[in-house]
């Protein structure tokens, strides 16, 4: 591991629960509180792992487990990140396909936890939760593939590191295609509005939330941390895409990945706080609609 | 034969309260409830070793008030085969007072009170009386499954029992239980007017108080045969539109933050608290509780407060207007609020809906307008409707009545009366009110129609008093606006009524 690969995977590890604060701050000031303090999720998790294990009569052993696993498959995850120039520290030919595949795991983990409770509510959670990425992948898939063919790459270090994003055409136009098209891909991932709603504490509404409401303690302590480090995963795909090719030196290349995933925080937390949740049934439009926008930036770049 | 109509807060002698057969009475009933009718209380009492049971039938277009009784002994037909609106009421009666309406479509307890004969339950004796231990409606087959939520629920709001009979994410049939928040209140009011009677009044449903206070402070006016001094009419009206602005609006917020829309949750949810503390002003207390007695109110408005009410209401109104146009504004907001939770007028007339939900399908029933009391004699408001029945209908309607209580409370200070606040009642009140008389009274809270009906007995003391909340009416239309809905829109849909448990289960 070279020094730099320590940095950024311990950047990560340390600011993800940071993106919350920033999330939430920018909803305070939209709705004119004050807001939570920035590192609140910071004392959330510190608070849940001084608690004590609860569990459910009905739960088994797979509930046990399963945040582990949820939080072991993100930090691999995100060991295939780069960080603008500097290379990702596991990097390989079609390392993306690996990643969708952590993600995937992440998420079966959650569900089958969530099953495990035998509650009629998480039971709906897990089932809206699987369908809802069953039409997301494609999206992030058909991403990866339009930016391997368009940079000749096969790997995400490689391929973020040739991206050019001084010809408008047709680089300018795909990219902010599978940026607009990965964006609602992290509003779906990271269960955050229009598509679920992380604060509400109606049951029936929640898609990801209600996976979790069984969860409690350091248990908890370790889902929201993950969820954390899914986020950052995202925003940092985002910023990957196009805050980097902003700058010449590599030193402000490494900056402006950092200053692009507070961005995409940024971002989140103005469309949270200027849009309602749209309506559960409507959700696989929007997915479906991702997906449109990246098919169009594929064939685009196919097109030449 | 033909009835005489009485009026709103009228006291009549119960020897003018006209006892028909069984048969004449069930036709008679029917025939009003079909027919435009809105039946406000029906409820029974004992009669010798009998029960008499009493019918109040308001018809709102020409103002007029049908009571006639008849006395049954343990069973007699079901009248809500033939008039729907009773079918909330028959089980009432049926719990209460083990008399069996015979071909009731579905005949449970709504409250499942521990009282009833000898700790048992006469629907179904052999279960022990819990809330919420009864049969329920339920779907069979691999498919469909079955959710039931609460009664303890997430957030802090009371508790009631929801069973959801769905197919995937659609919702066939809900059914909803009630009976947590029974307090037994009707039962101790009995034998009153004493000094706690106005603290029952004002805790039915804490979030109408003023409402319910008017309905008890009017049906005892009405005993006594008092004229209440104008301005005090003036006083207690403003403080029921300064409800009905507080709790619009805080629900306008609180259907925003089911959506997760947070910029009216958050104004809204500060702007409902600048109008409960104008009603602090005007009396002392937030929730408007001891501003209104029999006979008058306790608190007069100074010029200066008449001023500062005036001023207050002005920029309040204004944050009110800027928050609740974001709602209408933002398209995220109206596509979850159209065609959501769409209930039918057909329905409604069936059912017997009153309040928003009702004028929510075209129902323009008002309480104000169509049986005015006070000041609504004179001065008067207009009554919103809308057509669509979805959530949208029912926070517009909210919006429009928050725009027409605005508008009233600012004529009723330009217009507020000189004069004396009360008519000097003597509290607690010394002699009891005329024996023998029944009177029904109405108020239009702002979920709507409030009706308390009371029948004193030999010495003047109440022999029944009877509430009928708005939610009472109105619970149903949560279940019918559900039907075929998606379930992940329920709490949606519940908050565009927000009904209150506790005036239902009393």
């Amino acid at each position: 591991m070279k020094p730099f690969d320590a940095i950024t995977l311990f950047s990560a590890l340390l600011f993800s629960p940071l993106l919350f604060g920033i999330i939430n701050r920018i909803k305070a000031m939209f709705a004119g509180r004050n807001g939570s303090p920035l590192l609140q999720t910071y004392f959330d998790i510190f608070k849940l792992f001084r608690k004590n294990m609860i569990y459910g009569n009905s739960t088994t052993l797979v509930f046990q487990l399963a945040p582990a696993g949820i939080l072991a498959a993100l930090i691999v995850a995100l060991l295939l990140i780069p960080w603008g120039p500097i290379e990702a520290p596991i990097s390989f030919s079609g390392d993306f396909i690996l990643l969708a595949y952590l993600l995937g795991l992440s998420r079966f983990l959650t569900v089958i936890a969530a099953l495990d409770t035998g509650s009629s509510f998480e039971g709906m959670g897990a089932s809206r939760e699987v369908t809802f990425a069953a039409l997301g992948e494609p999206t992030f898939m058909l991403g990866a593939l339009l930016l391997a063919i368009h940079t000749g790459e096969s790997s995400l270090s490689r391929i973020f590191g040739s991206i050019q994003l001084t010809e408008l055409h047709p680089t300018g136009t795909t990219i902010t295609l599978l940026v607009a098209a990965w964006m609602i891909l992290l509003l779906t991932e990271n269960s955050r509005i229009p598509v679920d709603d992380p604060n509400t504490h109606l049951e029936l509404t929640m898609i990801h939330e209600v996976m979790v409401l069984d969860t409690g303690g350091p248990l908890l302590g370790i889902v929201t941390y993950a969820s954390a480090i899914k986020i950052w995963i995202f925003s940092a795909l985002i910023s990957n895409l196009v805050f980097p090719h902003l700058f010449e030196k590599p030193a402000m290349q490494t900056v402006g990945v950092a200053v692009g995933i507070i961005f995409v925080a940024v971002v989140v937390g103005i469309i949270e706080s200027i849009m309602g949740r749209i309506r559960l049934r409507n959700i696989p439009k929007l997915l479906v609609g991702a997906t449109a926008l990246v098919a169009t930036g594929l064939l685009m770049t196919l097109a030449g | 034969m033909n009835l005489t109509p009485q009026k709103n807060a009228i006291a009549v002698s119960l020897k003018d309260v006209p006892q028909l057969a069984i048969d004449t009475f069930r036709t008679k009933a029917i025939e009003l409830a079909n027919n435009g009718g809105l039946v406000l209380s029906f409820f029974g009492t004992p009669k010798d070793d009998q029960v008499a049971i009493y019918c109040a039938i308001g018809t709102p277009a020409n103002s007029e008030i049908f009571v006639f009784y008849t006395v049954v002994s343990s069973t007699y037909e079901a009248l809500t085969p033939h008039a729907p609106q009773f079918h909330w009421f028959e089980r009432e009666l049926a719990e209460q007072w083990a008399i069996i309406p015979t071909g009731h479509p579905w005949l449970k307890p709504i409250r499942f009170l521990q009282t009833a004969y000898n700790g048992k339950n006469i629907l179904s004796p052999d279960a022990p009386i819990q809330p919420g231990v009864t049969d329920y409606f339920r779907m069979s087959g691999l498919e469909p499954h079955e959710v039931a939520v609460g009664p303890v629920h997430a957030g802090i709001i009371e508790p009631g029992h929801f069973r959801f009979q769905c197919h995937g994410e659609d919702v066939f049939h809900l059914e909803i239980e009630l009976g947590y928040q029974h307090r037994g209140i009707e039962k101790k009011l009995v034998g009153g007017p004493d000094t706690r009677t106005p603290f029952y009044i004002e805790t039915l449903a804490g979030d109408s108080t003023i409402a319910h206070t008017i309905a008890y402070t009017q049906a005892i006016e009405a005993l006594y045969n008092i004229d209440v001094p104008e301005r005090a009419t003036y006083i207690s009206a403003i403080a029921l539109e300064l409800e009905r602005l507080a709790n619009h609006t805080g629900d306008l917020g609180a259907l925003a933050g089911d959506i997760g829309y947070l910029p009216t949750l958050s104004f809204n949810g500060r702007i409902r608290g600048d109008y409960l503390n104008m009603t602090g002003l005007l009396c002392g207390n937030r929730f408007g509780r001891n501003l209104i007695r029999p006979g008058g109110v306790r608190f007069d408005v100074s010029k200066s407060k008449v001023d500062e009410l005036k001023k207050r209401l002005a920029t309040i109104y204004r944050d009110t207007q800027i928050s609740c146009d974001l709602l209408w504004a933002t398209p995220s907001v109206m596509a979850r609020f159209e065609n959501t939770g769409v209930i039918a007028q057909k329905d409604g007339i069936a059912l017997g809906w009153v309040g928003p939900t009702a004028r929510s399908v075209g129902i323009d029933t008002d309480a104000r307008t169509h049986f005015p009391f006070g000041v609504y004699k004179t001065l008067q408001i207009p009554v919103a409707t809308q057509t669509g029945g979805d959530v949208y209908s029912r926070a517009k309607i909210r919006w429009n009545e928050i725009e027409f209580s605005k508008s009233f409370i600012e004529q009723a200070l330009d217009n507020l009366p000189e004069g004396p606040i009360d008519i000097l009642m003597s509290e607690p009140i010394k002699h009891a009110p005329a024996p023998e008389q029944l009177v029904v009274s109405l108020t239009e809270g702002w979920r709507g129609l409030v009706c308390h009906t009371i029948v004193t007995d030999k010495s003047g003391k109440f022999d029944v008093y009877k509430v009928i909340d708005p939610s009472f009416h109105n619970w149903f239309a949560l279940s019918m606006a559900l039907r075929n809905e998606q379930i992940s829109d329920f709490p949606l849909c519940n908050k565009s009524f927000n009904l209150s448990y506790c005036g239902h289960d009393l």
